[in-house]
Parts: structure tokens; sequence; C-alpha cells
């Protein structure tokens, strides 16, 4: 579906979200969000808000190489590629996606798509298939140890993904393996395309699912930016089990009219409510 | 083939470390020669297709080249998402090894069976797609490609006795290879139903019929050209394949004889129903299916005698 074109140009951003910055924060990858998503026509805004604070304490923290295609970095995988918008803001804070790239989310001919592509600088893997990227994960990790390289592997994943059987077979491998350089990020939102997870596939108790499979799992508010960089900092990434950080967060995070809203999974925005989520996401500041 | 695939596989690995071999918990007295040469290198992941396809692209995404090791079904049908998603979208050398290609698994029944997988990786532009037809091919096929920069598919037998006659271990990507001439008709083959069609040509050969044989062992990139020049010297053209009728060499056959506009009828002899409640051997198995010599030999005889339309 398609939304109406704005009356008159959005006005600009009163932060400079458009401008690299450091530190990255929520806030500023919730901005781009909402702007792209609406400029675009473009759901899964609830998605892409509830794993903003993720993305920008593992892309201010972990992910710091200088150049994109250093065989050597960390790698991360957006295993919930539908989130994607928020990873586009990440990598365009971070420096390492343009202005016009960002702008051509979702534009024809522009490989910044509603999924993400490894096409795109910055982006490790192209995702989208839910269930596919820890298996993905658990080889690159896999594969630096055999290197003997120092490089992590970060996988964000979404509770909802938990539904997948092959999600639980790279977390059997990992395990069996000792793959410590292994980090998943759990986006604990609750929530999935049709319904609440508790009505369609009851996941309670997701830590301890992880360590019945043999994982370090710690739990952590997943808005809190701090305590995300703390839990990442207290793996222990040379030995030991792989490790869950099952972040609870809240879907549509920072705009009330989507929080926990299953709508907000697909639904565009029309003007009236791009500019009501704008202005909640100003009035917090 | 898979015996010979694995020894050449040790080679490779001795050459380049690049090389691993992964399994879903199958080859049993066949992937020890690795496992036991390189035990660092080798993973059995567990009854695990899709975890092993994901695990390999992480791997050669890390530099490496794996192999994953399954029965064809397993290797090519369970992971086929996450093959598509992964080394084909990626463009990275993940190499699947399904074996058993065809009916080669006869008495463990309709599971274990080979039947599409040539035709669902068939139409996958990025896969170099290889089915050898005897071990000696097997082993040049796999020389001859385990380094190419993308995806590769290998379908293998389980036969490593048995010698195509005439073939002689040739291979070359996007050629065929002809094992025997003949004027009246001709039989292209994918696999080791092979050797089946040479017996059959013989005994065509005895009742005066002249029958030439070939083997598309290359099936991505395609023998496009080599098919297009010797079918337009035939009448007849039969594709002989234990595998669906629909997506496998005949198609690939019809489409070329449609898109080169030639002058050639073509019979597909190949499966055409899904085999249930009948397993058993192999050899029962292609001789219910149409595709022992006997059967290929009425057949071909039958299709002659017909008139031209």
């Amino acid at each position: 579906m398609l939304v109406p074109a704005l009356a008159g140009p959005i006005r600009p951003s009163v932060e400079s979200a458009m401008t690299p910055q450091t530190p990255i924060t929520g806030r500023a990858i919730r901005r781009i969000v909402l702007e792209r998503s609406y400029r675009a026509g473009v759901g899964h805004i609830g998605s892409s808000l509830s794993v903003a604070d993720l993305l920008a304490a593992v892309y201010d923290s972990q992910l710091k190489h200088p150049d994109v295609r250093d065989p050597d970095r960390n790698r991360f995988i957006l295993s919930k590629g539908h989130a994607a918008l928020a990873l586009y803001a990440a990598l365009y804070l971070k420096g390492w996606m343009s202005e016009e790239q960002l702008a051509s989310f979702c534009t024809d001919g522009s490989p910044v798509g509603v999924h993400p592509e490894h096409t795109v600088p910055g982006i490790d893997f192209s995702t989208g298939s839910l269930g596919h990227g820890l298996s993905i994960g658990a080889g690159s990790a896999l594969g630096a140890r055999l290197q003997g390289a120092r490089r992590r592997v970060f996988v964000l994943v979404s509770d909802a993904e938990c539904n997948e059987g092959s999600l639980w077979e790279a977390a059997m491998f990992a395990s069996h393996h000792g793959l410590a350089n292994l980090i998943v990020l759990l986006d604990l939102n609750g929530q999935q395309a049709l319904g609440y997870t508790r009505q369609v596939l009851d996941l309670s108790d997701m830590p301890g699912r992880w360590r019945a499979f043999g994982w370090d799992a710690s739990e952590v508010d997943g808005h809190d930016v701090d305590r995300i960089v703390s839990a990442i900092e207290a793996c222990d990434g040379l030995s030991g089990p792989p490790h869950v950080i099952v972040a609870r967060t809240t879907f549509g995070k920072g705009v009330s009219f989507m929080e926990r809203q299953i709508k907000w999974h697909y639904w565009p925005m029309s003007e009236a409510e791009y500019r009501q989520a704008i202005s909640e996401l100003e009035d917090r500041s | 083939m898979r015996a010979a695939f694995i020894r050449t596989l040790v080679e490779l690995a001795e050459r380049d470390p690049r090389v691993l071999l992964l399994t879903g918990d199958l080859g049993y007295t066949t992937v020890e020669p690795f496992s036991e040469r390189f035990p660092g290198r080798f993973f059995n992941v567990g009854v695990a297709e899709q975890n092993m396809v994901g695990l390999s692209t992480g791997l050669a995404d890390a530099g490496f080249i794996p192999f994953v090791y399954s029965i064809a079904p397993f290797a090519a049908l369970r992971p086929y998402e996450f093959i598509r998603n992964g080394p084909i979208v990626h463009r990275l050398p993940v190499r699947i090894v399904g074996v058993g290609g065809g009916f080669e698994y006869g008495a463990n029944g309709v599971s274990h069976y080979g039947l599409e997988d040539v035709g669902v990786m068939r139409v996958q532009p990025d896969l170099t797609l290889i089915a050898p037809a005897d071990h000696e091919q097997a082993r040049s096929a796999l020389l001859a490609t385990w380094n190419v920069p993308g995806p590769v598919y290998y379908r293998l037998g389980k036969d490593d006795r048995t010698t195509v006659p005439g073939l002689g271990g040739r291979f070359d990507p996007g050629r065929l290879q002809v094992v025997r001439e003949g004027e009246d008709a001709l039989m292209l083959c994918l696999g080791a139903i092979a050797a089946e069609a040479v017996v059959a040509a013989g005994a065509l050969a005895s009742r005066g019929v002249s029958c030439a044989v070939a083997v598309a062992a290359s099936l991505n990139p395609a023998p496009v050209d080599d098919l297009a020049d010797l079918i337009s010297r035939y009448r007849l053209a039969v594709a002989v394949e234990a595998h669906y009728t629909n997506g496998g060499l005949g198609s690939l056959v019809c489409e070329v004889v449609a898109e080169r506009e030639l002058r050639c009828r073509v019979v597909r002899c190949g499966v055409d129903r899904t085999p249930i409640g009948i397993p058993g051997s192999t050899a029962h198995l292609h001789r219910r299916h149409g595709l022992d010599a006997e059967a290929l030999v009425d057949r071909i005889g039958r299709e002659l005698g017909r008139p031209r339309r």
C-alpha cells in the first residue's frame, strides 16, 4: 500500500540525525527509520524501532573496523532481516553508508531494500529468510577459530525466529563446538507478524531454552544501551560456550500508537501518523 | 564414485588448506580417508543439513572451500533454500555433494531417492551442476571444478567399480562426452545410468540399429552447443536419466531442440510417477521405470519404427 505524498517537504531533522555521528543512539536510528519508511511507504517499522538500541550498542561499541571489507573485521548478521531499515540507519550513522544511498531506500534500482543485501557495503550477509542467520554466524565463528583469528560474530535474531528448527540446529552446533566468539542478540519483543508470541507459539523462559542448549544466557533491558554494552563486554570471547543476550524490548518502541501493536509489523504510516510519530520522538529528547 | 571423490578430495586437501569436509552424519566407510587424514578439517555436524549449509556459507565467507556431504535428497532438497540464500546469493565456494542420485538407495525407499535434484539445481543460474557417469569421471570432474568461484552441486553415484565404456574419465565443463558413435539414434545420458545405455546400444547394434551414446555430466554450464551440434545429426534423440522426466536432462534436450529449431524427435526416458510402494534393488527400479538396457532397446526400437510426423 502506498501512502499519500506529503503536501510539503519533510522538515529537516531537529537533531542532526542525517549526519554521521558518535555515539550512535537508538533515538537517531529511530528518527531515520521513521523518515525513510514514511518516504518509501514501507512497513516493518515496529520491528526496526524494537532493535534500534541493540544496533546502537553493537555498532557503537563492537563494530569499529576502519574498512567494511577487512576480512578480520567483526561480523554482524541481522538475521531478522525485516528490520533492515534500522541497520541502514546504523550504517549511515557509522559513516559507512552515504546519505544518497540511504535516501534510495526502496526506490527502483537501489540495492537498499526492505531486507538487507550483501552487495551494500557494510552488510556482511544477505538475510530475510528467518532461521538462516545463526547457522551462517556459527560457520563464520568456526572459520575465525580455524584461522586463529580473534574476531567476533554478532547475530541479531528475533524471538519469533526461534520458531524455526534450523535456528536450534545451529544453536546445538555452536555450543557443542564451544564457539565462544559467537554472540546472539535476541530481540524479545513478544510479537510476530500475525500475533503475540505467547499466542502463536509460547516462547516463555527464553534464557532457559538457550541454557538447555548449552549457551551462556543473560537478560538485559533491550533499550538500555549501556547495559547492552556491558552484557556484551561480559562475554568471554575466547573460551566457554557461545553467548545469548536476551534483550527485553518493546515492539514499536518510542512511538506510542505503535508500541505492542500487531498492525505495525507490516503497516506503513499515513502523513498524520508520521507527523505524530516524529513529534513523539522529539518530545522524548 | 563417492570413494573416488573422497580420495580425490584428500589429494586436494593436501594441496590446499582451505578445503574442509562436513557431513550430515552420513558416509560411513566413505569419508574416513578424509576424516582420518584431516581431523581438524572434518566436521560431522549431526543430522542437520540446513545448518550444515548455513555453516558452510559462513566458512566460505571466511575463506574456506567447504564440501558438504549427504545422500542426494538430504543434500539438495532439505536445505535447498539455504543453498539458494547462502552460497548462491553470496556467490561463495560451497560444494554440495549429493550421493546416490536416482535409485541408488533402492531398497531404502522413496525418501532416499534423488529424482529431482538435477531439476531443482539446474534452474539456479549461478550454481555449477555436475553429475558424473562413473568414478573415473567423478575424479576428473572434481579436479576440474573444485576451485571455481561460486557454489557447485555434485550428484554422485555409489558405484566405484563400473566404468562407462568409451568414457575414459573424460570431463570438460560445458561439454558432452560421446562414448559411442552411431547413426540411427542418439542416447543422451545423465549419471550412472549411462552404463546401461551403452549396453542397450550394443544390443541394438546386434539388431542392426546404430545408436550413439553421449554423457552429459556438466549440466550447468550446460553443454548447449554440443547438444545442438550432435542432435542436429539425428532424427531421434533419447534422454536417459534416473530422474523425473521433467526438469532434468530430457528437459534440457527439449529446450535446446526448441531454441535451436532442430528437426529431431525427443524421447525422455526417466521416471514419470512418484515411485511409492515398489521399493527394491536399483536394477528392479530401473526395470520398473523403463531404464534398464532391455527396456531402452525396446523403447528405441519402437520409436524408430514410428512414422515421422
